[in-house]
């Protein structure tokens, strides 16, 4: 067969035919990869739910909506013991501040406050460097980690801040973003618990100052 | 020369002769900045094979049925469906590799390897050499990528496919940034011709 002239009665229906198709093609594997899709991340955000609380807990059925000051919304699940006694709780936090795009992350807290630990959700920070927020604050070297620690009675920012964790190298913006996240998610644990009383204010405020400076730090090449 | 012989040049072709990274030089923006690990260079090299094995066949398949003066526009269509196929697939399949190559999944729609081929041979050949040129010409690029993403993880990092060879506080940071990718592309393009001329 020769080729097709171009007039434009061909173009058209050539166009629209495999358009036609393409849309054909995409709703179908659309519509069978959507449950797959949804249940990865379904999958993951339990897992990452059950690695930052503490062995043997119950999560109760729906997580609880807290708004804070920032404007986000941030989910806690809270988990009991085998009587039904509150132990810990998964928070589901966020930072916009991240070098690319938003990191989001679950923090466990214990009953007293204390981070059990912590998985990072989703991040795009750069390859190398801003992406080993996944581990970084959990390696106990020097003063990486942040694993047990309180951020109502720890000061929770980078050492360049005057806080005590130190920063991943050359990926400050990175560290400031997820120590904000931590904070704010300690914030929104905070407000839904009763556990914790008075250490409240320091953590709030400790979340605000990262976020007014890591705006003015985003004009330095230091990431 | 029988059928045999050329369906073997066709291929061979895509991965030394006409190398795209490393010959023509083409599809830069995803080979600077998903090489910052083997693993993440290797498996954007395979997710480009596939479109380009694809994206070949159909519009080979097709090239009587598009006119000439909207071929660019058909080919594009047919390029951004298989690359939407292969970013849900991926999502759905393997959602820590989508996860990591994250936004340069889409943009293999603008790879200009997936519609230089398609334009300079699928629009000429038929099926069975188009599917081979796309295979040859997506291994090819698979290869410089993983060879590109291995020589950065090492020197950047001090490992390879996440394999440590030396302590990683050694590492010079600069070949996982973007100036150690424009480096390293440099230095294999220039050993890559040396090797060719012998």
């Amino acid at each position: 067969m020769a080729q097709l002239k171009s007039n434009f009665k061909n173009m058209v229906l050539s166009l629209s035919l495999i358009s036609a198709f393409a849309a054909v093609t995409l709703a179908s594997v659309y519509s069978v990869t959507k449950e797959p899709i949804e249940t990865s991340k379904i999958k993951r955000q339990q897992e990452a739910i059950y690695e930052v609380l503490p062995p043997d807990v119950q999560l109760e059925n729906e997580p609880e909506r807290v708004g804070l000051e920032s404007g986000d919304t941030l989910l806690v699940y809270k988990a009991n013991d085998s009587n039904n006694q509150f132990v810990a709780a998964a928070v589901e936090t966020v930072s916009h501040n991240g070098y690319s795009g938003d990191i989001r992350l679950i923090v466990g807290f214990d009953k007293e406050g204390n981070i059990i630990n912590y998985s990072v959700l989703e991040q795009k920070e750069t390859p190398g460097l801003g992406t080993k927020v996944v581990d970084w604050f959990k390696t106990d070297v020097n003063d990486q980690s942040i694993i047990g620690k309180n951020p109502a009675s720890n000061k929770l920012t980078v050492k360049k801040e005057g806080g005590e964790v130190d920063a991943i190298t050359a990926a400050t913006i990175s560290s400031r973003a997820f120590l904000e996240a931590v904070n704010k998610a300690y914030n929104a644990y905070a407000k839904n618990t009763d556990a914790t009383t008075g250490a409240t204010t320091n953590a709030t405020t400790g979340a605000t100052t990262i976020e007014s400076e890591t705006d003015n730090d985003k004009k330095d090449k230091d990431e | 020369m029988s059928n045999k012989n050329s369906a073997i040049k066709v291929l061979l072709n895509g991965i030394l002769k006409e190398n795209p990274t490393f010959v023509l030089v083409l599809g830069m923006c995803p080979t600077l900045a998903t090489t910052s690990s083997a693993i993440n260079g290797l498996s954007m090299g395979l997710a480009t094979t596939f479109v380009l094995f694809g994206s070949n066949a159909a519009i080979s398949l097709l090239k009587n049925l598009i006119p000439d003066m909207v071929r660019i526009p058909a080919y594009v269509v047919v390029i951004a469906t298989f690359v939407s196929v292969v970013e849900m697939v991926m999502q759905a399949y393997v959602p820590a590799l989508y996860d990591s190559l994250g936004i340069f999944i889409p943009l293999i729609v603008v790879n200009c390897i997936v519609l230089g081929r398609a334009e300079a041979f699928a629009s000429k050949n038929n099926v069975g050499l188009s599917a081979l040129d796309g295979i040859g010409m997506g291994l090819g690029f698979t290869m410089a990528l993983t060879l590109l993403g291995s020589v950065r993880e090492l020197l950047g990092t001090g490992k390879i496919f996440d394999f440590t060879i030396y302590s990683e506080q050694y590492g010079m940071l600069l070949f996982v940034l973007a100036p150690g990718a424009f480096i390293a592309l440099g230095y294999l393009i220039a050993i890559m011709n040396k090797l060719q001329k012998k």
